[in-house]
C-alpha cells in the first residue's frame, strides 16, 4: 500500500514537473493548480471544500458577486426519483426555461437540459414523428400531447460505463453527475445515452451577469468551460438541500413529481403504488428512475 | 552512440532529394499550414466551428479515425499471404507494410486528439497520474492497444532497418515474434474499435454484432490498396523486386475481402429491411433520405458504386491483370472505403437522433481543413520513412557510406 502511495506520489511528481515545463507564460499558477486538479471523487473532504472555497473567490473576481459553492454530499437513506404526469403536460416549456436560469446554462449558444417533444395524439408517444422545435402561438395544440425528455437517471446508466476517464458517476443518492474540471470532451456518453440527456459546450458558454445563478453545486449549476459535457443533475444544489428541483416548481399544471425512492410515505412512491408508470426506452435496461405516467 | 549515427545518417537521407521530392514536400507542408490555421480557429473557438452539435455529437474526425485504423490494421495482416504464398520480399513487404501501419496509428491518434473538447487535459486517461476508466470502457481499450500496435510497429520497423544499416544480421528470435504479436494486435486493433460503437445500445444503427466482422472486411479492401499500389511505384523506382503473380495476389486477397463484405452488408441490410423496424429510419436516412433531408444520399450512392465498379475490375481476371484497371479499381475501392467509413458509418448512427430529431450534418471547412492537415502530416511523416527504408534497404546506404565520405574530408 506504501510502495503504492510512493510510486503514485513519484508519477504526479514527474507529471507536475513536465506540465509545469509545458505551461507557458501566460498561465498563472492558480490556472496550473486548477489544470493539475485531480479527479473530484477521489479528493478528501478538506481538498473538495478548498477547492470549493477557491471557487467562490474566482467567481467573485469574474462575475463582482458574492457566491455559494456547495460540496454537500449525498444524505443517508435517499434515493431520489421523479415521475411525469404526460396526461397533465401543456408543452408550455417555463420548465425549460426554470432549469435554463436554475442550472446557469449557456444561452449562446444555447443549451437546453430539458427538450419537450410535441407529439401526434393519434401516433402515441412516437418519438420519430415526434418535433422539438414546434412553435404555435398557444398550447396546448388540439390533436398534439407532449412529452418533456431530460435524464432519466438511469440506475443502469450507460452513460458513466464509457466514459474513459471517469469523469462521470453515480452518487449514492442515485444523481448522475459529471466533474467539469476533469471531462476531456470526448463525447463518448452522448453516443451512448438513450435519451439524449447529454449537451456539450460547443462553444465557450455565455450566462449574462445579472442572470447567474449564484446558489450552486460543485457537481452541478456551477459555470462550465467550453469542451466538456454537462447535463440534469435533478438540481444538485437544491434536492441535497431538501428543496425541489425547479422544474417542478415551475410546471403551471403540476405535472411533475419528485421524491425519496427510499421513504414510503413519499410522494412518488404513492405514484408508484397507485399509478402504472413507465419508463422511456425500457428495452434497453437502464432502469431509469425517472417514470411517465397518466394521471388522469 | 550507434543510435544517434542511424538517426543521423536517416536525416540527411530526408534532406536530399530531386526537385520532384522537394516540390512534394513544399506542397504538403502548404496543405498543413491551411489546415492548420483552420485548427486554431477551433482550438480557440471551440468545436462550434465544426458542424457536430449534440444530435450528432461524433462525425467526421472519428471517421476519418475509424478509416486509418482499418488502414493500419490491413497494412500489417499482409504479412500472413506474404508468408503463406512465400512471396520472395517477405521482409520488404514486413518493413513498408509497418511503415504504413505507424503513419496510420499517429494519423488516428490525431484524429482523436483534435475531437476531443479539451486535448491538454488528456493525462486524464494515463493510469497512474489519471483516473483511466479500465476496463468498462472501450475508449480505455482502444488506447491500450493502439499505443501497443504503435510502439512494437516502431521497434521492429527501426530495429529492422538499423540491422541493415550497420550491415548486422538482424536477432530472429527478437524479431519473429514481434512480428508474430503484430498480426493479432492488428486484427484487436479494428476489432475494439468496431466495440467502440458496436455495443452501445442507444444506438442501433451500429448495435449489430456484424460491426466488427464488416470493419476488418472493409480494412482488407482498403490497406491492401495503398501497398498495391506503392510496390509497384517501388518496383518502377528502386531494386525492389516483387513478381507481379504476388501483385495480382493480393489483389484477388482483396477480392475475396470484397465478397466478404458486399455479403455482410447484404445480409445486414435484407434484416433490417424484411423486418421493417423503427430501427430501419437510419438506414434509410443513408439510403434515400427522410423527406427533404438527403444531403448524405449522394455519399453513399457513391461509394456503393465506386466499390462495385472496384469489385467487377478486381473480379475479372483480365482486369485483374491489366495494371491500368488494376490501379483504377485500387484507388476506387479506396475512395469507396474512405466514404463509407468517413461519412457513411458515423453520420446515420446519429441521424434520427436518440429522440427522433434530425439534425443534417455535413462536415464544415474547420474539419475539412484540420483533415488535411492531418493527412498531409501523415503523407510527409511516410514521404520520410519511405525515404529512408529505401536508401537502406534498395540502395546500400549504409554505415561505410557515412564513413567513407568522412574519411574522403579528411
Amino acid at each position: 500500500m506504501k510502495k503504492e502511495n510512493s510510486r503514485r506520489s513519484f508519477f504526479k511528481n514527474i507529471s507536475l514537473a513536465s506540465i509545469s515545463a509545458l505551461a507557458l507564460n501566460g498561465c498563472d499558477s492558480k490556472a496550473l493548480k486548477e489544470f493539475l486538479q485531480r479527479n473530484f471523487r477521489t479528493l478528501s473532504k478538506k481538498e473538495k471544500n478548498d477547492i470549493v472555497k477557491n471557487l467562490e473567490v474566482k467567481y467573485k473576481e469574474t462575475y463582482g458577486k458574492e457566491f455559494h459553492v456547495s460540496a454537500e454530499p449525498a444524505m443517508e437513506g435517499v434515493l431520489f426519483g421523479y415521475a411525469l404526469d404526460l396526461s397533465r403536460c401543456i408543452g408550455c416549456r417555463k420548465c425549460v426555461y426554470a432549469c435554463v436560469g436554475e442550472n446557469n446554462q449557456s444561452r449562446e449558444p444555447q443549451i437546453h437540459w430539458i427538450q419537450v417533444l410535441e407529439m401526434e395524439k393519434e401516433k402515441g408517444i412516437d418519438l420519430a414523428h415526434s418535433n422539438v422545435h414546434y412553435n404555435p402561438e398557444k398550447v396546448p395544440e388540439k390533436g398534439k400531447s407532449y412529452f418533456p425528455v431530460a435524464c432519466q437517471q438511469c440506475r443502469n446508466p450507460q452513460c458513466t460505463t464509457v466514459c474513459p476517464v471517469k469523469a462521470t458517476w453515480q452518487e449514492p443518492d442515485g444523481i448522475v453527475v459529471v466533474d467539469y474540471n476533469w471531462c476531456i470532451g470526448c463525447r463518448y456518453c452522448m453516443a451512448a445515452c438513450p435519451y439524449g440527456a447529454r449537451h456539450f459546450n460547443w462553444g465557450e458558454p455565455d450566462v449574462p451577469e445579472e442572470e447567474i445563478n449564484t446558489e450552486m453545486h460543485y457537481l452541478g449549476n456551477r459555470p462550465r468551460v467550453k469542451g466538456v459535457v454537462e447535463k440534469c443533475t435533478f438540481c444538485i444544489q437544491r434536492v441535497r438541500v431538501g428543496k425541489y428541483p425547479s422544474c417542478v416548481e415551475i410546471c403551471p399544471v403540476g405535472a411533475r413529481k419528485f421524491g425519496n425512492l427510499l421513504d414510503s410515505e413519499s410522494e412518488i412512491r404513492y405514484i408508484l403504488e397507485n399509478k402504472r408508470v413507465f419508463v422511456l426506452k425500457q428495452e434497453l435496461n437502464t432502469q431509469p428512475k425517472f417514470y411517465y405516467f397518466f394521471g388522469i | 552512440m550507434n543510435f544517434i549515427r542511424f538517426i543521423t545518417g536517416s536525416i540527411k537521407i530526408i534532406l536530399q532529394g530531386s526537385k520532384a521530392y522537394y516540390a512534394w514536400l513544399i506542397f504538403l507542408l502548404l496543405l498543413i499550414l491551411w489546415g492548420a490555421f483552420g485548427y486554431f480557429g477551433q482550438l480557440s473557438e471551440g468545436l462550434i466551428k465544426t458542424h457536430m452539435r449534440d444530435s450528432v455529437s461524433w462525425a467526421f474526425y472519428i471517421g476519418n479515425f475509424t478509416f486509418l485504423v482499418g488502414v493500419a490494421a490491413a497494412a500489417v495482416l499482409l504479412v500472413i499471404p506474404a508468408y503463406i504464398y512465400d512471396w520472395k520480399p517477405i521482409k520488404e513487404i514486413v518493413i513498408f507494410g509497418e511503415l504504413l501501419a505507424v503513419c496510420a496509428v499517429i494519423m488516428c491518434i490525431l484524429f482523436i486528439v483534435v475531437d476531443i473538447g479539451n486535448p491538454l487535459r488528456f493525462w486524464h486517461m494515463l493510469p497512474l497520474i489519471g483516473t483511466m476508466n479500465f476496463p468498462s470502457s472501450m475508449l480505455s481499450w482502444d488506447f491500450f492497444v493502439l499505443n501497443i500496435y504503435l510502439l512494437i510497429n516502431l521497434i521492429v520497423v527501426t530495429y529492422l532497418l538499423y540491422c541493415i544499416f550497420f550491415k548486422k544480421e538482424y536477432n530472429k528470435s527478437l524479431v519473429l515474434p514481434l512480428v508474430l504479436l503484430s498480426i493479432p494486435m492488428a486484427v484487436a486493433i479494428h476489432t475494439v474499435t468496431a466495440f467502440l460503437y458496436n455495443a452501445l445500445p442507444a444506438r442501433p444503427f451500429w448495435n449489430s454484432a456484424l460491426l466488427a466482422p464488416r470493419f476488418l472486411a472493409s480494412a482488407f479492401c482498403s490497406g491492401p490498396a495503398i501497398l498495391l499500389i506503392l510496390f509497384q511505384l517501388l518496383r518502377k523506382t528502386t531494386k525492389f523486386e516483387i513478381k507481379d503473380e504476388a501483385i495480382w495476389k493480393i489483389a484477388e486477397l482483396m477480392v475475396y475481402a470484397m465478397f466478404i463484405y458486399l455479403f455482410f452488408t447484404i445480409a445486414e441490410l435484407f434484416k433490417e429491411f424484411y423486418s421493417g423496424t423503427e430501427h430501419l429510419l437510419y438506414w434509410k436516412y443513408l439510403l434515400f433520405g427522410i423527406g427533404d433531408n438527403n444531403e448524405i444520399v449522394v455519399y453513399s450512392w457513391l461509394s456503393i458504386i465506386m466499390g462495385c465498379i472496384a469489385f467487377i475490375l478486381f473480379l475479372i481476371p483480365k482486369t485483374r491483370k491489366n495494371f491500368v484497371t488494376l490501379n483504377i479499381g485500387a484507388v476506387l475501392i479506396y475512395a469507396s472505403v474512405y466514404v463509407e467509413k468517413g461519412i457513411a458509418l458515423i453520420i446515420p448512427g446519429f441521424t434520427p437522433d436518440v429522440l427522433g430529431q434530425i439534425y443534417v450534418y455535413t462536415p464544415s471547412m474547420t474539419e475539412i481543413r484540420t483533415a488535411a492537415m492531418i493527412f498531409s502530416i501523415g503523407f510527409l511523416l511516410f514521404t520520410f520513412l519511405v525515404k529512408v527504408a529505401i536508401a537502406i534497404v534498395f540502395e546500400d546506404y549504409n554505415i561505410d557510406v557515412l564513413n567513407q565520405k568522412k574519411n574522403a574530408l579528411n
